[in-house]
């Protein structure tokens, strides 16, 4: 009996919270609605959705004409190129950086249970952990479409710049969950390991990996299912793949040309979605 | 002893024997496909330490310290900062909007099968619910397959420069991804209170509302507020295609070699996404 009014009495306290909240976010979408522009009452049945089906009208039928087929192959298979070289060198940049930014292995937690750490070794341990964690966020904070215009500054147009672009970026987001996926594991088989002697080295490679190895993949192919979307538009700064051309056909006026593109994008990204899920399927 | 039948051992090699194929199979075609991609994504990393890539990243770096954070500057990205944040609110709004009703439609526990539909074996209404599920999914499925930037450039191009293009794009490849995640949410509530639900006599309606509903709302808004983060990041860069927000001072300044002013803009992007995850963090903690 005592505990539906003891229920009753934690609401009232929630509630004028939960109105401020409500009510800031109303007046968040007001504003945001105000100042970019939209008006819902023109929106349908004005100008803009008149626009907008006449350019439709103007995407079809698609040219399907065998040059511009080839010309959406060829970029297609560049843009899956870009994707899957990036991704790998995601990984490739993440991997370190994670087990750098590990603080259970480097200072604190159970390993360290009962030992006095010297001030110098713990201090190099903090130094180790913020400098990963500086450069990570450093790498995920600049967008990919930031760094492939820097890298086509360094290394000229091409796809190049695109990998490197994605690599990067990608690896700043892949190092912070790795990161997380890291100091998740459970504590029990590297203390284990550590009683009977094991190196740091060894725990690492015998007890923390092998644990977070699965959501690892996970991870690396949910954004190698990102990556694609974005080496699709890597060609908008010059950095190959299905984007370049996607950028001349609507610079163009190419519509129908456009509507190919597209739908190669379509296919490509599909394809590597339904790869993606059928790999983890097997493997995680 | 007798008893173990012989072919025991058969079936175990045989399935070791499945297991350890696939592996080899995956690695081979793991390499293939590295082979290729290398070359056709032109991959050289000697390019990174030639002299001229040097001298572009010394140019660039001596060119971005200090960043410039003039008066001047700064209370011109004012209306960049906001617009951007305005664009991601809009847009995620379009996108519930336009992934809210399609994600109903593209849920089969709601349209032709499973506890709602169990009562009356109804032929007509399967038949009329598969059709209209399948639009959907394949309509959310466009939506989402398509970048937004792609989305992006198109509505410049069919509605002029600004921010609405920037929010309609938002709005239709969220809206797909949304629209996906909200069916994937429908279907995989507990069934449990449903079937209690429809066993005491409800209505379709009252099982919707008082089973289903208050069983996914949480995880609706949670996923909501995240892919706000996302947009946030989105509407910073759709400028690049002249969709408003940051995007298209960053890509001002980048044209201009002001690297400087690159900086700048790329640390207040910075704080911006931050605060952004901030809020939405909290709320989700609140809610979940």
């Amino acid at each position: 009996m005592s505990r539906p009014p003891a229920a009753m009495t934690v609401r009232p306290a929630r509630a004028p919270a939960s109105w401020a909240i409500a009510a800031a976010a109303v007046a968040l979408v007001v504003w945001s609605a105000h100042g970019a522009g939209v008006d819902f009452v023109t929106l349908f049945g004005g100008e803009a959705i008149r626009q907008i089906g006449l350019y439709v009208a103007r995407l079809f039928p698609p040219d399907l004409s065998p040059v511009a087929l080839r010309a959406a192959a060829v970029g297609a298979v560049e843009t899956f190129a870009i994707s899957f070289v990036g991704s790998l060198l995601s990984v490739m940049i993440a991997l370190p950086l994670a087990i750098a930014t590990m603080r259970t292995l480097l200072y604190r937690g159970a390993l360290y249970e009962g030992q006095q750490l010297h001030a110098s070794r713990r201090l190099a341990g903090v130094a180790v952990y913020a400098a990963a964690k500086a450069i990570l966020n450093v790498l995920r904070t600049i967008p990919e479409i930031v760094w492939a215009l820097i890298f086509v500054f360094m290394v000229g147009l091409g796809p190049f710049p695109g990998v490197l672009a994605l690599g990067l970026h990608t690896g700043g987001v892949l190092g912070k969950l790795f990161g997380e996926v890291l100091e998740d594991v459970d504590p029990r088989p590297l203390e284990a390991l550590q009683a009977t002697g094991a190196t740091r080295r060894q725990i690492l490679l015998y007890g923390v990996l092998p644990q977070a190895a699965p959501q690892f993949l996970s991870y690396a192919l949910y954004r190698w299912e990102v990556n694609i979307r974005a080496a699709a538009i890597m060609g908008f700064v010059g950095a190959g793949g299905l984007g370049s051309q996607i950028h001349i056909a609507i610079s163009l006026f190419l519509e129908q040309q456009l509507l190919t593109l597209i739908l190669a994008v379509y296919v490509i990204v599909t394809l590597v979605d339904a790869l993606s899920a059928w790999l983890r399927s097997r493997l995680v | 002893m007798a008893t173990i039948p012989s072919d025991a051992p058969v079936a175990r090699s045989l399935a070791s024997d499945r297991k350890s194929g696939f592996p080899w199979l995956l690695a081979v075609a793991f390499a293939l496909t590295l082979v290729g991609s290398l070359r056709v994504a032109e991959v050289d990393p000697r390019l990174l330490v030639e002299r001229d890539a040097l001298a572009n990243v010394g140019r660039f770096v001596a060119g971005a310290w200090p960043p410039r954070v003039s008066a001047e500057f700064l209370g011109l990205m004012a209306r960049p900062v906001a617009e951007t944040i305005q664009i991601s609110v809009t847009g995620t709004l379009f996108a519930v909007l336009i992934g809210f009703p399609l994600g109903i439609l593209a849920t089969s526990t709601l349209m032709w099968r499973g506890v709602l539909h169990e009562r009356r074996v109804q032929r007509r209404r399967w038949l009329l619910g598969l059709p209209v599920y399948a639009v959907a999914r394949a309509l959310l499925s466009v939506f989402r397959a398509i970048p937004e930037y792609v989305w992006a450039f198109m509505f410049v191009r069919a509605v002029g420069l600004g921010p609405f293009p920037g929010v309609l794009a938002i709005g239709i490849a969220y809206g797909g991804m949304l629209g996906k995640v909200y069916s994937e949410i429908l279907e995989s509530v507990d069934p449990r209170p449903l079937e209690t639900l429809q066993a005491a006599g409800a209505s379709r309606m009252a099982v919707v509302f008082y089973g289903l509903v208050p069983q996914a709302l949480p995880t609706f808004v949670s996923y909501t507020l995240y892919r706000w983060e996302c947009a946030i990041r989105a509407s910073a860069i759709l400028g690049f295609v002249g969709a408003g927000g940051l995007g298209q001072q960053i890509e001002l300044s980048m044209r201009m070699f002001q690297f400087d002013e690159v900086l700048t803009l790329l640390a207040t992007l910075f704080v911006l996404v931050a605060l952004v995850d901030f809020i939405s963090g909290r709320l989700r903690a609140r809610l979940l």
